[in-house]
């Protein structure tokens, strides 16, 4: 029988099996970070129970860490107890860490393939809903709860029911200045926050595999946003040379062994699925979204919608919902909304290319003088090539804060948050009522959207910028 | 874990689509590291206004409910965010039962962890008893897991679907991590036969 690539991993991974239960699923990597993990440890000495793998599990600070003054004790005392608490715990159960000032440090899911901790094949959790972006590289990466961390840290395992798969393919190609992040807000568009509900999803087709590293990270990470339980891309030539060399990698001869083992998992050609949806790539346009979720988004050349344009009852309350809470009015052009603030960042969008794509449109620019503007890379070690490269300079001479790595402003758990009622061009994944402060709008788009908004003030189209 | 007993109570009609954990319990409550004492801060800024005083418009703080045990959802409840804290914050409020078509499944598997019971009914049911909770707050809802029955007081009944395990799970309190140890020689196993790269 034909297999997929999730059945292939899956299967694989299987320990144990018995009619009408979760199967046991062993788990190949574990990454913690300190908001989900603090009441796992404390779970573990309660029952006096060791970690079982502290080789397959890493952690790191990244949600509660300030992006400045890192040579400082964090100020607000309860994230440090947060921060300090991973220390210890770390400490305790012999687990690799990399703290606020390690070179390493930055979003567990950006640094776990930067270091080549992220291999296709694997299966990878973390007590985070976006640990589906590892799926990038063929692995199975999801998002689990606090109590399932402990299971993991007890048993290296998890009970799992198993999902079910969905292919979302997007033939042909994406038009200049259409991203990653566009074919991602299509598809929750398209499917729903809930359209992959207890689905597994294996993003294939032409404008998949002309993608980046970056660019399917991006799309995987967003997965859970559309309800996936995980996105995956098949590993290809482009994924076997991201890794290549990256210090957690078997190196020399050793990986050209590991390279049969990832290629092995992808999709057998005559795979099937529960599922297939198609988007065709060049009918799309730069996507933002106007209201309170992630699904509630439109093309830049579009207005904001009527509520009365949609379906049900239940939608048409939540877009009137929406709407008060965004503080828009139905009907207006997306390209004339103000902002007041652009964060360029998180696991979405902070990598690399992410800020080499914005810094080309800012490059010779300035921030338009009612908007604050800021950067926060994704680790430590994108901010050290950032500044190799002199793309901190272009940012900051056009006026944009240049932060220290970490989450920040996607979530607003450390100091960088909205004010109330002020409206972000955000590169982020959520665009949740108070998501990014107490009453902060949030407006997602691509990191060159987001870009150009900032010189601009208002949200403009990215295909009619006039790069310099 | 509690085991789950069967409830019989009120229900706090919550009518709105794709709640996400975010407003179940907003990022900066996040920061403690114990496991209780959530609930103070459930749906916060839906709960409050402005000025930090309650907001009298949300339903959770309409004293008519105030005695509810059982929220009733509109669909993908718990979307977002795979925080723990969600449930949490939901039981130690007092509700370890909720109705709705869909949840989201971080969401769903973190109450099973925590022995709360996420109902999945059609929407046809949840639409009955969302309406029959909204006209009344009086209106009881009993939920026997062991049958996998809803039962309102006006004699409308709906069954559910959850696997054996869980249920098994819930009904009797098991450790789910206990359970699986009882594998620890088959975990041991596949480590041998699976070497990691
Ligand atoms: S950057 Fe945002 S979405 Fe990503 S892990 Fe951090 S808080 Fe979560």
């Amino acid at each position: 029988m034909p297999k997929n690539m999730f059945e292939k991993i899956w299967d694989h991974h299987v320990v144990a099996e018995k009619p009408g239960q979760p199967a046991v699923i062993y788990i190949d990597l574990h990454l913690v970070h300190e908001v989900t993990s603090p009441q796992a440890f404390d779970g573990l000495r309660m029952s006096k129970r060791e970690v079982r793998r502290p080789d397959l599990t890493i952690a790191t600070v990244d949600h509660n860490v300030p992006t400045t003054n890192r040579d400082m004790p964090i100020a607000d005392l309860i994230s440090r107890a947060q921060v300090e608490a991973l220390g210890h715990n770390v400490e305790e159960f012999g687990i690799t860490y990399f703290d606020m000032n390690s070179p390493n440090q930055g979003i567990v899911h950006v640094i776990g393939p930067e270091l080549g901790y992220t291999q296709p094949g694997k299966t990878i959790v973390c007590g985070d809903s976006h640990t589906s972006t590892h799926g990038a590289f063929g692995a199975l990466a999801f998002g689990i709860g606090t109590s399932e961390v402990e299971h993991v840290l007890a048993t290296q395992t998890l009970r799992q029911v198993k999902p079910k798969t969905m292919e979302i393919r997007i033939n042909g190609k994406l038009a200049i200045g259409v991203t990653a992040k566009d074919i991602i807000l299509a598809v929750i568009g398209k499917i729903g926050v809930g359209g992959a509900t207890g689905h597994v999803v294996e993003y294939t087709g032409e404008a998949i595999r002309d993608l980046s590293m970056e660019g399917r990270m991006t799309v995987c990470n967003m997965s859970i946003e559309a309800g996936a339980r995980a996105g995956m891309v098949a590993p290809d030539e482009k994924t076997i040379e991201y890794l290549r060399n990256r210090p957690k990698v078997p190196q020399g001869e050793d990986f050209e062994v590991a390279i049969g083992k990832w290629i092995s998992f992808k999709s057998d050609p005559a795979a099937t699925y529960d599922t297939l949806v198609q988007l065709e790539a060049s009918e799309l346009a730069p996507f933002v979204t106007w209201g309170t979720n992630p699904g509630m988004v439109v093309p830049v050349t579009e207005n904001v919608p009527h509520p009365n344009s949609f379906d049900s009852q239940v939608d048409k309350e939540a877009a009137e919902r929406a709407l008060q809470y965004m503080d828009l009015e139905a009907g207006k052009a997306v390209q004339d909304i103000n902002i007041d603030r652009v964060f360029i960042g998180s696991c979405t969008n902070s990598r690399i290319e992410d800020l080499r794509a914005a810094s080309e449109v800012v490059k010779g620019r300035s921030v338009n003088e009612k908007v604050m503007a800021m950067v926060v890379p994704g680790s430590t070690a994108i901010k050290a090539q950032a500044e190799l490269e002199g793309l901190d300079k272009i940012f900051v001479e056009a006026g944009f804060e240049w932060r220290d790595a970490g989450c920040s402003m996607c979530l607003g758990m450390n100091p960088d948050i909205l004010g109330p009622g002020e409206r972000c061009a955000s590169t982020s994944n959520r665009n949740f009522e108070g998501r990014q402060g107490p009453g902060g709008r949030t407006h997602l788009m691509s990191p060159e959207m987001a870009a150009a908004a900032a010189i601009q003030g208002h949200i403009v189209d990215i295909r009619d910028w006039n790069f310099s | 874990m509690q085991p789950y007993n069967n409830v019989t109570g009120k229900a706090l009609p919550l009518e709105r689509a794709n709640v996400d954990t975010d407003q179940i319990i907003p990022a900066k409550y996040l920061k403690r590291i114990e496991r209780t004492g959530f609930g103070a801060f459930l749906f916060d800024s839906w709960r409050k206004l402005d000025s930090g005083k309650l907001n009298p418009d949300f339903i959770l703080n309409d004293p008519r409910y105030a005695e509810a045990t059982i929220i009733i959802t509109g669909p993908n409840f718990g979307s977002g965010s795979s925080r723990e804290h969600a449930p949490w914050a939901l039981e130690d409020y007092g509700f370890r039962t909720l109705i709705g078509s869909s949840f989201a499944d971080i969401f769903k598997n973190n109450c099973f962890q925590n022995g709360m019971l996420p109902v999945q009914l059609t929407d046809e049911a949840v639409k009955h008893f969302m309406e029959q909770a909204k006209a009344d707050p009086d209106y009881q809802i009993s939920v026997d897991l062991e049958r996998c029955l809803v039962t309102g007081a006006d004699e409308y009944t709906a069954e559910f679907e959850i696997d054996a395990f869980r249920r098994d799970c819930l009904l009797r309190g098991l450790d789910e991590i206990g359970l699986t140890l009882e594998y620890a020689d088959a975990i041991s196993e596949y480590e041998v036969g699976h070497p990691i790269t």
